[in-house]
């Protein structure tokens, strides 16, 4: 069904993804390619993929942005992924109901048998989360590794998305968005975490912390000063060497 | 967005057949019926072969056309499902009318209710086709109550001149079909370049800068994307076309779609036999030529904010 749930669960999973802390590594989207690939989405297909125009399904895309202008300008990787919205106008307008709303925790995903590949979902998706399998006819989608969040056989620290174990900055953050008291809803509380195109009404789940402000020290226009490899005056080897090397 | 051909040919063929039955439904349900059951033979038959023609052509864009039936399931939510289940079920009272008129000659009593039936159902087949665009807030271009009155009346027009062009093929014109084509084509011409004009003058809420959120820090830009060569998205949602070109396009779809066929229409009146079928069908064939080049710029000109990721400033 590709109406929304009539009585969801207060449970919301989703990520909180801290734009201070990411250093553009991707290897966030490289572990999410690699676990669904695998997984029930699998096959994330590429096609060209050592050709000069590679092409492939990916669930996760990270972009650099730069901020601002001269000495204030900043440097922000930005990891882009599907934010699992509680309006997802992407499952509304699916007309097979291979796309939809999970009642018991919001996650958003699509029953590829179902899919006819119309592509409507992707058009209705502000955020670019779905991409579509030309090799499959098929649309695909972060599954917030559903197959991997539930997954009993795993011990319990590795029930996370693949994109968040493998953060080495810890950058990224899974819990349940719907619980005020979680941990992740009191980060994004204490660190004044924001909705991407909240003026769409999309109302995602996912939330995203913003670049700290910078400390007052940093925001001179010159590097700050180095203080000298040997001090004014000195004598001794140091001198030495560097009346031999300045010569 | 990429203008995918099917889609585009899907829309201009189905919407002047659906046009085309909606006015011999309506002639039927009012008793005005100008021609025969010869006549009802070749106009339905055009009308009922450019909505099955574009109904098949909109199956090619799909990654899976043999599951297409699946699409008649969500109607409570998807305006693609209603337009999939009302397009279908529009053959039947459309066949039905076609089957009294034809085989019977027969276009009264329940005849005219099925020609009736036939018109509504063929309006509601295009309003779902234009909502589907419509009801896409991502794209600013579509999402404006622009779409459907141009839709509506772009196949209203269309169908009217195919019509006319049919009537003088069969010397049954009437002041009804000339009129009808007149006036569908002055209203679609204004609608349209109302159309321009919003999109033209209007931008979407949407910036880098609330995509990202990082407005309240600056000008964002982007500095490096996150593939070297283009994927799906861009394929799909990053078509761009150069202002030149569209203005060149807007200006053919103006003289084509519009203009050519309102003076042809008029010259219709002044010659008779032949010569007024000949005008009759160059409009009509101008005016689908026409809207064929709007349709391909109506998804052209559209900007996704899928593409503020990718550089882009505004949507």
């Amino acid at each position: 069904m590709t109406s929304l749930p009539s009585s969801p669960a207060p449970k919301r999973l989703g990520l909180v993804i801290d734009l201070d802390i990411c250093v553009g590594c991707h290897a966030c989207a490289v572990n999410c390619k690699e676990w669904n690939s695998g997984g029930i989405a699998a096959p994330l297909t590429d096609l060209d993929p050592y050709g000069p125009e590679p092409l492939g399904v990916w669930f996760n895309r990270v972009h650099t942005f730069e901020v601002g202008e001269g000495a204030a300008s900043r440097t922000v990787h930005f990891p882009r992924s599907c934010l699992h919205c509680a309006e997802p106008a992407c499952v509304t307008v699916c007309p097979t109901g291979a796309s939809y709303k999970r009642a018991e925790d919001g996650i958003v995903l699509v029953n590829e048998e179902l899919c006819i590949g119309c592509k409507l979902c992707s058009w209705a998706c502000p955020y670019g989360a779905r991409e579509y399998d030309y090799d499959a006819g098929v649309m695909k989608k972060c599954t917030l590794c559903v197959d991997k969040i539930y997954n009993e056989t795993l011990d319990e620290i590795d029930r996370v998305p693949a994109c968040v174990a493998t953060c080495p900055a810890t950058a990224r953050h899974f819990g349940d968005l719907g619980d005020p008291n979680s941990e992740v809803s009191k980060l994004v509380a204490s660190r004044g975490g924001y909705d991407l195109m909240p003026e769409l009404g999309y109302a995602p789940t996912n939330k995203y912390l913003p670049p700290r402000a910078r400390r007052a020290s940093l925001e001179k226009d010159t590097p700050a000063e180095l203080a000298p490899a040997v001090p004014a005056g000195s004598g001794g080897f140091l001198a030495w060497v560097d009346r031999l090397l300045s010569g | 967005m990429h203008p995918a051909f099917s889609v585009i040919v899907f829309t201009t063929s189905s919407g002047a057949g659906y046009g085309l039955l909606a006015w011999l439904g309506i002639l039927a349900a009012i008793g005005r019926l100008p021609g025969d059951r010869f006549f009802g033979a070749v106009s339905l038959a055009l009308a009922l072969g450019a909505i099955t023609v574009g109904l098949l052509s909109s199956t090619f864009h799909l990654g899976h056309p043999e599951r297409a039936w699946r699409a008649f399931s969500q109607w409570r939510s998807s305006w693609l499902s209603r337009e999939g289940v009302v397009s279908v079920a529009t053959y039947l009272p459309a066949l039905l009318f076609a089957f009294g008129w034809i085989a019977l000659g027969e276009t009264d009593g329940v005849w005219a209710v099925f020609g009736g039936v036939s018109a509504f159902c063929a309006v509601a087949t295009v309003a779902c086709t234009a909502m589907i665009y419509q009801s896409l807030k991502p794209i600013q271009r579509w999402s404006n109550a622009w779409v459907l009155p141009n839709y509506l009346t772009l196949a209203a027009m269309t169908g009217a001149l195919w019509l006319a062009a049919l009537a003088s093929l069969f010397t049954v014109s009437s002041l009804f079909t000339t009129i009808a084509a007149l006036a569908t084509i002055a209203l679609g011409a204004a609608l349209k370049l109302g159309y321009w004009h919003h999109i033209d003058n209007s931008s979407s809420a949407s910036t880098a800068g609330t995509a990202t959120g990082l407005g309240p820090l600056g000008e964002v830009r982007l500095f490096e994307a996150p593939h070297t060569s283009e994927n799906y998205l861009m394929k799909e949602m990053g078509y761009r076309i150069a202002r030149k070109h569209a203005a060149k396009l807007r200006t053919i779809s103006l003289v084509a779609g519009f203009a050519l066929p309102f003076v042809l229409s008029l010259a219709a009146l002044a010659f008779s036999g032949s010569l007024a079928a000949g005008a009759g069908f160059a409009a009509a064939l101008l005016s689908t030529a026409g809207v064929l080049v709007e349709r391909w710029l109506f998804f052209a000109e559209a900007k996704h904010t899928v593409t503020l990721f990718y550089g882009a400033a505004r949507a």
